[in-house]
């Protein structure tokens, strides 16, 4: 008999309860089951910073946490950051820079640099690499991403005035 | 891959916990921060078919003043000991190693007693154990032990927690007046496990000779190596770079590194020499300076 765990999380604001095998990762309960395939798996090992959500308040590798583990939590996914079909600062940035060209890493880049910007909303080159020393990205050679982090710090400056 | 088909069990108190162990041993698993456990979970490289998780035992999360020392409870997450004001007033050393330590997203969720038990010799945490003098707490159905650090490394993802036994607080000394110290590390990019990395403390003598140092080194070994040789040659010596330069060249005979993926072990005692001799010089500086 599979292990079955009724849980309930709040994902980018909207309320889920679902019922889940233990041993589900919260990566697969987003994508298979909420259908929010924004959040992507590379290694499922926790080493290419992809499937990167933000579990309360935190940055974590989906891949690296049971969706049972969840219960109770508050979830924000690549697909909060826009509102009102609005692209969030950060998205309009790496769209404008060409800080992404597959797009694979990008959802797991968003979120760590949407949490990294919070921290530090005006970051140096170095500590923009730093912080994002955890995601890989195949594609792009890193420097437009850390030019469209640099530019979304400026746009959500611009913003907050 | 996805993980084999386990049972879970998410108790809320240390009691829970210890006796659901007891029940499952060696078939359970704590689960901590998951970040080493549930990568070998979804390769199916480790299978336990109970996993308890810690997650929801808040009884297991503190940073606490005690006697001398701090305590530090076995779930606290990295992240928090990382930015603890307490930890990094009293023993700088760890705060140092932890950003070492993976990622910060890592460290949301990786914990101090999982980066102990999981025993990985490339690991900072358990190099800082040792060479601080830490004394694990450990936790099973015959009751409490406390294990110092210098016994409880026992090989790679090897400790003295029988299978039963869970790790549920270290205690670190507090570093004393006049020492200095530094946590340096090789590796490929930041964040990632140590091709060598050293953890040094230097305590000074009022006539600013070396009192006491102390050495252990990740990536050098089985498991953390503490450079016995290299401290004693060091005790009583008036600090000098050359001093810190021949400490280096015995620490690097005191590890027994292997050869791997990302360095070969003749490159390992070279970087060894040099990390061992900056560290110290790092500590001393720091020692002297007051921090
Ligand atoms: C991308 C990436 C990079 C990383 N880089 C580093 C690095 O540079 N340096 C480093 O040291 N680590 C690194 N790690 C590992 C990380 O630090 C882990 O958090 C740590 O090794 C294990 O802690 P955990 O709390 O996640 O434990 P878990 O993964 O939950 O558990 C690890 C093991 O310890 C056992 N265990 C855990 N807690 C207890 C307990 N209280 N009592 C008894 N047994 C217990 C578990 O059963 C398991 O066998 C990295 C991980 C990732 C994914
Ligand atoms: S899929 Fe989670 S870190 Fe790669
Ligand atoms: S854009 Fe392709 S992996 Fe980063």
């Amino acid at each position: 008999m599979a292990d079955m765990h009724a849980i309930r999380v709040t994902v980018n604001g909207l309320p889920y309860e679902a019922t889940v095998e233990s041993r589900l990762l919260l990566a697969d309960f987003l994508r298979d089951h909420l259908g929010l395939v924004g959040t992507h798996l590379g290694c499922e090992h926790g080493v290419c910073g992809a499937c990167t959500v933000i579990l309360n308040g935190r940055t974590v590798r989906s891949c690296l946490v049971f969706a049972v583990q969840a219960d109770g939590a508050q979830i924000m996914t690549v697909e909060g950051l826009a509102r009102d079909s609005q692209f969030h600062p950060l998205q309009e940035a790496f769209r404008d820079k060409q800080g992404l060209q597959c797009g694979f890493c990008t959802p797991g880049m968003l979120m760590r640099a949407y949490e990294f910007l919070q921290e530090n909303p005006n970051p140096t080159e170095e500590e923009i690499r730093e912080a994002i020393a955890g995601n890989l990205c195949r594609c792009t050679g890193y420097q437009f991403i850390v030019e469209a982090i640099q530019d979304a710090a400026a746009r959500m400056a611009v913003a907050s005035r | 891959m996805k993980p084999a088909a386990f049972t879970y069990f998410a108790p809320s108190s240390l009691d829970q916990a210890v006796s659901l162990l007891a029940d499952h041993a060696p078939e359970a698993k704590p689960l901590a921060g998951g970040q080493s456990l549930i990568p070998l979970i979804n390769f199916r490289l480790a299978e336990s078919r109970y996993l308890i998780d810690l997650n929801r035992i808040s009884e297991l999360s503190y940073i606490r003043e005690a006697d001398g020392t701090i305590a530090i409870g076995a779930m606290t997450r990295q992240f928090e000991a990382e930015r603890s004001e307490l930890v990094s007033r009293t023993i700088p050393l760890l705060t140092e190693a932890l950003r070492f330590t993976g990622h910060p997203t890592i460290r949301h969720r990786g914990t101090v007693g999982g980066a102990l038990a999981h025993a990985d010799p490339a690991a900072e945490l358990p190099a800082v154990a040792v060479a601080l003098g830490a004394e694990l707490v450990a936790r099973g159905p015959a009751g409490t032990r406390t294990i110092p650090a210098g016994e409880f490394f026992l090989g790679p993802l090897s400790t003295a927690l029988a299978p039963d036994e869970l790790l549920v607080e270290v205690r670190i000394p507090q570093l004393p007046p006049r020492a200095g110290w530094a946590f340096l590390e090789l590796s490929r990019r930041h964040g990632d496990f140590a091709i060598v990395g050293v953890a040094a403390v230097i305590t000074l003598a009022p006539d600013g000779r070396v009192e006491r140092a102390s050495l252990a080194l990740c990536g050098a070994g089985p498991k953390p190596v503490r450079a016995s040789r290299a401290e004693a040659a060091l005790a009583g010596a008036s600090p000098s770079q050359e001093r810190f330069r021949e400490a280096g060249e015995i620490a690097a005979q005191e590890i027994d590194p292997d050869s791997d993926l990302h360095a070969s072990a003749y490159y390992r005692r070279r970087v060894a020499t040099v990390l061992v001799r900056r560290a110290l010089a790092e500590a001393h500086r720091r020692a002297t300076e007051g921090r």
